[in-house]
């Protein structure tokens, strides 16, 4: 109990550190550039400490449960023996790796639910629209466009793949995109796309790229390991704006068929 | 009162929990088909993720969402750009060079840099790659954060500055180490941080509230996006350059 205490400590002291420079330049230019007393400062300091903590016990919860079920299970999936791979043959297609592509998926959908941030923009949308979007839609959405872009991120670790080929490509479908869908979901697609790579997200992903690249032969695990992160913040922007292209379209046609 | 919604948050936050903990079991039990370690541990770490969540979503909303829009309102009222540019310079820059996802993977690039001989191999060189790399991908954040409010006070549409910053990932790309192009595209997904999301969209939407003419829908989102962008683009030149 004291060994997990001090821990709890040490990572809490880790979180307050990683706030420090925030609120040193929060409080710094409250106090000298705006002058101005904070109208609510007792319930600001209580949300602070919520917000430490909350965070604090997140992390501590992350490293009980989900990371090293997430590292064991990306370090399995990719073993040899499950894949079928033997020292006698080298060369694999990647069909033998369709549990990892299944996983991947799996994977990024549900991390990118359980994300703090992803949460935070989607509250701040649901308010501003006036509920118009649902906080969980745009979730489920993003969610859906993380796990397909994490297993087109595994494909490419599996048959090497050169990285920007993929990137790009997925820029120009989110530019053509962005020439149809209504302005109003613009700004709010990308930040949501951005935000699924935080907390939950970077670390189970990063495990899993590292475990393709240093198991499959021919792949360096120094370069091929990463990349994946892009692939899972690139893809939700373009499942927000499909959302937001289909829902505007199913609203017109409702609309044409009643007239 | 203040129950109930902490009660219905601790659910919501449960629910979110839910599709990963599923996809944990089945792959455990139908494909690797190997026992589960330590249930009681796995239990309890589910339980903090749930607690955590609650709490930082109570958190937000108690302080971060109503500190980011009121400065945002003080500031426009203020009406000095230069401080407000300031701030959100050092407001960006002080939260990714604090994030610990970014000294973790400027690590690892320094390693990357010194076993391709692109720096010499001395922990010195590697400690001065990794901490010129992070302090970079910081002032590209705080940077980005400046451009986008600048891009509310004026109106820009925000996919122009998105295309912009598009067509030079894209242009630099072919012609970065490629070595570095994995790091520099992770750079962008690592550099926000958890902190900085909900206090970034905040003002950006108090910012787009308080300015007349302006949509907080369609103007107040943005900041985010552009904060992931500009560290690949700082990243990748870092690796042409350095």
């Amino acid at each position: 109990m004291i060994e997990w205490i001090l821990h709890f400590a040490l990572s809490f002291a880790d979180t307050c550190r990683n706030f420090l420079p925030i609120a040193i330049v929060l409080i710094g230019f409250q106090l000298f550039v705006i002058r101005r007393p904070l109208v609510n400062l007792k319930k600001t300091l209580i949300g602070f400490v919520f917000v430490l903590f909350g965070m604090s016990f997140f992390l501590e919860g992350l490293e009980m449960a989900l990371f090293p079920l997430g590292k064991l299970m990306a370090s399995q999936l990719t073993a040899p023996e499950l894949v079928g791979l033997n020292s006698f043959e080298q060369t694999l297609s990647w069909h033998s790796y369709k549990w990892v592509f299944v996983f991947a998926a799996c994977l990024g959908f549900a991390s990118a639910l359980a994300e703090p941030a992803l949460l935070a923009v989607a509250i701040k949308a649901e308010q501003i629209s006036g509920g118009a979007i649902q906080a969980w839609g745009l979730r489920i959405a993003v969610a859906m466009g993380a796990s397909v872009g994490l297993a087109l991120g595994a494909f490419r670790i599996i048959t090497g793949t050169e990285l920007y080929f993929f990137i790009i490509t997925g820029y120009l479908i989110v530019f053509i995109q962005t020439l149809f869908v209504p302005k109003l979901i613009i700004g709010l697609a990308f930040d949501s796309g951005v935000v699924t790579t935080t907390m939950v997200t970077v670390p189970l992903v990063t495990s899993l790229a590292l475990g393709l690249a240093e198991t499959i032969p021919g792949r360096n695990s120094l370069l091929d390991g990463f990349g994946l992160i892009a692939f899972a913040s690139l893809f939700p922007i373009i499942a927000v704006l499909s959302y937001a292209q289909i829902a505007e379209w199913l609203y017109s046609r409702s609309r044409s068929s009643k007239s | 009162m203040i129950n109930n919604r902490f009660f219905k948050q601790l659910l919501g936050s449960f629910l979110g929990l839910v599709p990963i903990i599923a996809v944990i079991l089945i792959f455990q039990i139908f494909i690797i088909q190997q026992p589960v370690l330590n249930v009681a541990r796995l239990m309890m770490g589910a339980f903090f993720i749930v607690l955590g969540l609650t709490l930082f979503i109570q958190g937000i909303e108690l302080s971060l969402f109503p500190m980011g829009e009121s400065m945002a309102y003080a500031f426009a009222r203020k009406g000095s750009l230069f401080w407000l540019l300031t701030f959100s310079f050092c407001l960006g820059f002080g939260a990714a060079i604090a994030e610990p996802g970014l000294m973790v993977i400027a690590k690892k690039a320094a390693n990357i840099a010194s076993v391709s001989s692109m720096i010499e191999k001395t922990d010195v060189a590697k400690a001065n790659y990794a901490l010129g790399l992070r302090i970079t991908v910081a002032v590209s954040v705080g940077f980005a954060i400046l451009v986008g409010v600048l891009r509310i006070i004026q109106g820009w549409p925000i996919y122009y500055a998105i295309f912009v910053a598009y067509a030079c990932v894209a242009i630099m790309s072919p012609f970065t180490p490629v070595e570095m192009l994995g790091i520099a595209y992770d750079a962008g997904g690592i550099a926000t941080s958890t902190i900085l999301v909900p206090l970034v969209t905040a003002l950006g939407v108090g910012l787009a509230t308080a300015i007349k003419g302006r949509n907080p829908m369609i103007d107040g989102f943005g900041l985010i996006a552009l904060a992931s962008l500009t560290p690949m683009i700082f990243a990748m030149a870092y690796g042409m350059f350095v």
